[in-house]
């Protein structure tokens, strides 16, 4: 029940069409009913109106008549039963002339209601309403309406005799004026309930021509921002809607073209990058061959020479490393950066990235801890996420002022994450995203002790990045700083969290 | 007796960059080798078969018949040690030039030790002591005659690269062990620190389609998933 409740008021939010249709069938339901209130009330009141108005007509007439018949007589003591029979031939004779076509009912009756002179069949005196008896004690005509299995107009009037006075009451059935209500009523309800249903049919259907193509227009819009550059609306007809699909294909155009452009631009320019940095190699190979037959050789060479081979090697260290980092970060922003995933142990990897460098760990005087209990097993490319760990533990014990590392490993049932905590400087605010911006240096003024390419954290992020996980940094100055490596068991799997915190380091109760 | 091997091993090298086939040269001179040198892939299988080298050091990228095809060619007539130079690190043409038969690759810039070691590593001499050894399931075993170099199966050989016969060696010497794959790369291809382990994810492919009779099921060469391998049966 709730659920049809939520996905209904859904489905109000998101359809325009929806809303309008309800909308109109709400509408319209309430001006219909109004409408039709309106229209019986006043028909009805027509329809007894004029009824009313000839009934008194005839009422009148028949009081005349009766009035006519008693008056001429001279009016004795001895006439007096001759005057009540007169009276009772006359109400019949009024009575028959009201039986046909069933037009009205004769009831006369003494005023003081010691007896009924006349009543045609079915008409008795209690059928007289109270307030018509009343009124007619102050005048001389009156009527009133009985409700009943059918209603009823009863006129009443005064007939003053020498006998006392008699009243006369016509009654007027309304049966063809409540039928005729009745056939209005129906006829207005069946309209009504029509347009209550139409109305929201034609505007669905109206709406629809305005609708489609405006769904039409999101949907593709839709595409294009995930990158469909191909995708177009149909343009049918000349009107605004045709108008706004083709203005809509011609954006569509504009825009294929200025993205086409720009990833023109870029791959020339990564292919170059890539070009440059793949064309370097074969001759860097030569040279370093050379340096390196030159520097063995060096005990032979004069000072100068000596020294200079030994610079020329050093130099080539450094400028090899730059230029396979280049390379690699080529190959990512390219696109063609592989990632060749194999169940992994990280706690032996890590361990194994720490024996590695220990020995730069002990000339730097940092001891290196590592936290994790084995196995912690996740689908990794181990060449790179290796080189992840590697570039974070040397930085660290690069920045870490000779004061532990401490690394981490751990994992939760959706990743792996790998801390590295270091006791040193810290980051600065905002650093925490420059550090991996490339060739970024902390510090211009640092010693590059362990000659870092400043490309490493960047090729470190994308290698991270490639497996669908990520890296952060977290850093205060002089708290030290944190970086936190997280990947998904498996490659492409959605990362909620870490398995590890990123932050200052918790005191310990 | 297996043939005497002649005191400086003769290296081949397939370049086409004249200097640093030059300095290719003068490296591995310097380190006792005695080096060929060819600089077009179309001429390589001719010089291979006029030089008869002890190794190939081969570049990938050559005019001519590219350094695949090469290798494919030298492949089809001889096991010898293969070494492939590449300027990419990528994977697929690692692993193209691996499964077209060499043996170990070296990526440009690389250091002159480095290039030493991989072609020493590859002309490591053997035992020459009588020596035979079994592998596989015994109804259907696998023998090795180590010094002789031969692998038979029910007196049919089968014909390794001294890289497969070397990897096949090292298994049957310790069946129960398990090896992982850095375990392998240092006893086999001679690599101190941790390498590329596709290397020998490749050639244990290899030497499965040789020596298994169903390489899909192996018997002989069997996987330990999440360690590496060890020798069968299980």
């Amino acid at each position: 029940m709730r659920r049809l409740v939520r996905r209904a008021s859904q489905r109000w939010r998101r359809s325009a069409q929806t809303r309008v249709v309800v909308s109109t069938m709400v509408g319209s339901a309430v001006a219909v009913i109004l409408l039709s209130t309106l229209l019986i009330g006043q028909v009805g009141r027509g329809l007894v109106s004029a009824r009313t108005r000839a009934a008194l007509v005839t009422a009148q007439s028949g009081i005349v008549k009766v009035e006519d018949e008693i008056s001429p007589a001279p009016i004795s003591q001895g006439q007096a039963p001759s005057v009540e029979s007169r009276l009772q031939t006359i109400a019949k004779e009024l009575s028959d002339a009201g039986q046909v076509g069933n037009q009205y009912q004769i009831l006369l009756v003494r005023a003081d209601g010691s007896g009924t002179t006349y009543a045609t069949a079915g008409t008795r005196p209690v059928d007289v309403p109270p307030d018509l008896q009343r009124q007619l004690d102050r005048s001389g005509l009156a009527y009133s309406y009985v409700h009943g299995t059918t209603d009823r107009l009863v006129v009443g009037g005064v007939i003053d005799t020498t006998l006392g006075d008699f009243r006369l009451y016509h009654f007027f059935p309304l049966s063809s004026e409540q039928s005729t209500l009745s056939l209005v009523r129906r006829t207005t309800a069946i309209v009504g309930g029509l347009l209550v249903l139409l109305l929201p049919l034609i505007v669905y259907l109206v709406l629809r021509q305005v609708v489609r193509p405006v769904r039409e227009a999101a949907r593709t819009a839709e595409r294009l921002a995930l990158g469909d550059l191909e995708e177009r609306m149909h343009v049918r007809g000349e009107d605004e809607l045709a108008q706004l699909a083709t203005t809509f294909n011609s954006m569509a155009v504009a825009l294929q073209k200025q993205i086409r452009q720009l990833e023109d631009l870029s791959r020339v320019q990564r292919r170059f990058v890539a070009d440059v940095t793949h064309e370097l190699r074969t001759p860097i190979t030569t040279v370093r061959m050379a340096a390196d037959v030159l520097h063995e050789a060096r005990t032979d060479f004069p000072l100068a020479a000596a020294r200079s081979a030994e610079l020329l090697q050093n130099e080539l260290g450094r400028f090899e490393r730059l230029l396979s980092e280049l390379l690699e970060i080529s190959r990512y922003d390219a696109g063609d950066a592989q990632v060749d995933t194999e169940p992994t142990e990280l706690v032996a990897l890590t361990h194994r990235v720490v024996d590695a460098v220990r020995p730069l760990a002990e000339r730097k005087g940092s001891d290196l801890v590592v936290h994790g209990r084995a196995p912690v097993v996740a689908e990794i490319d181990h060449v790179r996420i290796e080189r992840v760990v590697r570039n974070l533990v040397v930085n660290a014990i690069e920045h870490g002022e000779g004061r532990p590392v401490e690394i981490r490993v751990a994992a939760d049932d959706r990743c792996v994450a790998v801390t590295v905590r270091d006791s040193g400087v810290g980051l600065r605010p905002g650093e925490d995203q420059l550090v991996f911006t490339r060739f970024w240096r902390g510090d211009p003024s640092r010693a590059r002790s362990t000659g870092g390419t400043g490309l490493g954290l960047a090729i470190a992020r994308e290698d991270a990045r490639a497996h669908g996980g990520a890296l952060e940094a977290w850093g205060a100055p002089g708290r030290g700083a944190v970086f936190r490596l997280t990947l998904p068991l498996r490659p492409g799997e959605e990362l909620l969290g870490s398995a590890l915190p990123l932050g200052p380091e918790r005191t310990r109760a | 007796m297996p043939p005497a091997r002649p005191t400086t091993a003769r290296v081949l090298v397939v370049d086409d960059d004249p200097a640093l086939a030059e300095m290719l040269g003068i490296v591995l001179r310097g380190e006792g080798f005695e080096p060929a040198f060819v600089s077009d892939g179309d001429a390589a299988l001719g010089a291979f078969r006029r030089e008869k080298p002890d190794v190939v050091l081969l570049d990938l990228m050559l005019p001519g018949t590219d350094g695949i095809e090469v290798c494919r060619q030298i492949r089809a007539e001889s096991g010898v040690p293969i070494v492939m130079l590449t300027a990419k690190g990528d994977t697929d043409d690692v692993v193209r030039g691996l499964e077209s038969g060499a043996d170990d690759y070296l990526v440009k810039p690389f250091k002159p030790k480095e290039l030493v070691a991989r072609v020493r590593a590859r002309l490591r001499s053997h035992d020459t002591e009588p020596e035979t050894l079994t592998i596989g399931p015994p109804e259907d075993a696998v023998t090795i005659d180590v010094p002789g170099h031969v692998v038979s199966r029910i007196d049919a050989a089968i014909l390794l690269t001294p890289l497969e016969f070397d990897l096949l060696l090292a298994l049957a010497r310790r069946p129960k062990t398990v090896f992982t794959r850095e375990v392998l790369l240092e006893q086999v291809w001679g690599y101190r620190h941790a390498a590329d382990t596709r290397l020998v994810n490749v050639h244990v492919q290899r030497l499965r389609a040789k020596v298994e009779r169903d390489p899909e099921h192996p018997t002989v060469v069997l996987t330990v998933r999440g360690i590496g391998y060890k020798a069968g049966p299980g």
